[in-house]
């Protein structure tokens, strides 16, 4: 039976134009968190954001039904970022990891505990800042990957397909990833910084 | 089967995954049991996968949904006008235009008009803002070329208290603007090529 998404796309390629907004809705912001990730900036990842959607619509007889359209849309999205990247900062400094050698053990660091971050700390900026930091902070190779798995859930083997390497390159680099970001972040955000106060006493902002 | 720290950390990720072989997941269960440090590795890297996947982490800018949309329906092919949208597009630039000619002064307290040969326009934005001069009758929109006595002084206040002093339309720049207006309306909702 033909899903809403087929039915959408075979209605838009038969004419009916209007409806590629219905199909790009849900994966709006998906598309442009991917970019954004890759290029950690956000003028950039808007205007690649908006020429991915566009490519999508001019290339939409590709698409092959039995892929996922938010897999398709975020793979053009990928392509284009890098693309991007590769145009305006040819002579970017490589970030952590960048240089390390190939593939090989990578050793996490000791830390005190870190458990249980509640996910409303997300609605601290200064957390927001922190995680979007720490991944700013990986090299290339990495922040896809960990980005394409853990951010944008495609499976091990649609990231491969995406970024055009081993399935075994792909869990090398999201395990080097994984650890690299907890050694970054487990520091900041281990024990004493959830159980700050947000005012002092006598200082509340009402 | 007994693992040691070393083989845990190249393998947590998988371990995550759930991709790797019953014994090996029993192993690192027990190694998790015992070894204080890689369970703490394990909590964090479970917590940090948690929170990047949470979708308030990547916010748009504001008004990017919108701006997405603009650029789309620019590079869309536009619809065919259909008889009916035709009919609806002329219909209200002809309002709009008309508006501006053959209006009655039927109004709320307004001065009378400056100019005997003049009408009064209908259907001005009331808060567009507009220049009068000197001892001129007309109002304008900011930049028409035809705004007479510049040297005794610009006035600018809104199109409605304009027309509440009396004062007419310049029926250059306001029909100007009110046409594009119109026409800018009809073009986005596809009633205009």
């Amino acid at each position: 039976m033909e899903s809403r998404e087929q039915e959408l796309v075979r209605r838009i390629l038969n004419g009916d134009a209007e409806k590629f907004y219905e199909l790009i809705r849900p994966f709006e912001r998906r598309v442009y968190a991917a970019a954004f990730a890759i290029l950690r900036n956000e003028a950039d990842a808007e205007d690649v954001a908006q020429e991915a959607i566009l490519k999508a619509f001019a290339n939409l007889r590709q698409f092959r039904a039995e892929a996922r359209f938010s897999t398709w849309l975020i793979q053009i999205t990928v392509n284009e970022a890098r693309m991007r990247l590769r145009r305006s900062h040819p002579e970017v400094m490589e970030p952590i990891g960048e240089h390390e050698d190939g593939e090989g053990a990578y050793l996490p660091r000791e830390f005190p505990d870190w458990r249980e971050v509640p996910s409303e700390a997300l609605e601290r900026k200064e957390v927001r800042e922190l995680l979007l930091e720490a991944l700013a902070a990986l090299g290339n190779k990495y922040r896809e990957v960990f980005v394409l798995r853990d951010v944008q859930h495609l499976s091990i083997e649609e990231v491969s397909q995406t970024l055009g390497i081993s399935t075994a390159s792909v869990k090398t680099r999201l395990l080097r990833a994984r650890l690299m970001l907890r050694d970054l972040l487990a520091p900041k955000l281990a024990a004493g910084w959830f159980s700050r106060v947000p005012f002092r006493k006598g200082d509340k902002p009402w | 089967m007994v693992v040691t720290c070393e083989q845990v950390w190249q393998e947590i990720s998988n371990y995550l995954e759930n991709d790797i072989d019953s014994a090996l997941r029993a192993a690192m269960d027990e190694h998790f049991r015992e070894c204080k440090r890689c369970s703490s590795v394990l909590e964090g890297t479970k917590n940090l996968v948690e929170l990047y996947e949470d979708e308030r982490l990547f916010h748009a800018p504001l008004g990017y949904s919108w701006r997405l949309h603009g650029k789309l329906a620019e590079y869309m092919p536009r619809p065919k006008g259909t008889a009916r949208g035709w009919l609806v597009a002329v219909a209200a630039i002809g309002l709009i235009v008309g508006g501006l000619g053959i209006a009655t002064h039927a109004s709320r307290n307004r001065a009378p008009l400056l100019s005997q040969h003049a009408q009064p326009g209908r259907r001005i934005p009331k808060d567009l803002a507009v220049l009068v001069t000197g001892d001129s009758k007309v109002f304008h929109v900011a930049g028409c070329p035809f705004i007479h006595d510049k040297d005794k002084g610009i006035q600018t206040m809104t199109a409605a208290q304009a027309e509440d002093e009396g004062y007419v339309p310049c029926v250059r720049c306001l029909g100007k603007y009110l046409l594009e207006s119109a026409k800018a309306f009809a073009k986005r909702h596809g009633w205009l090529a």
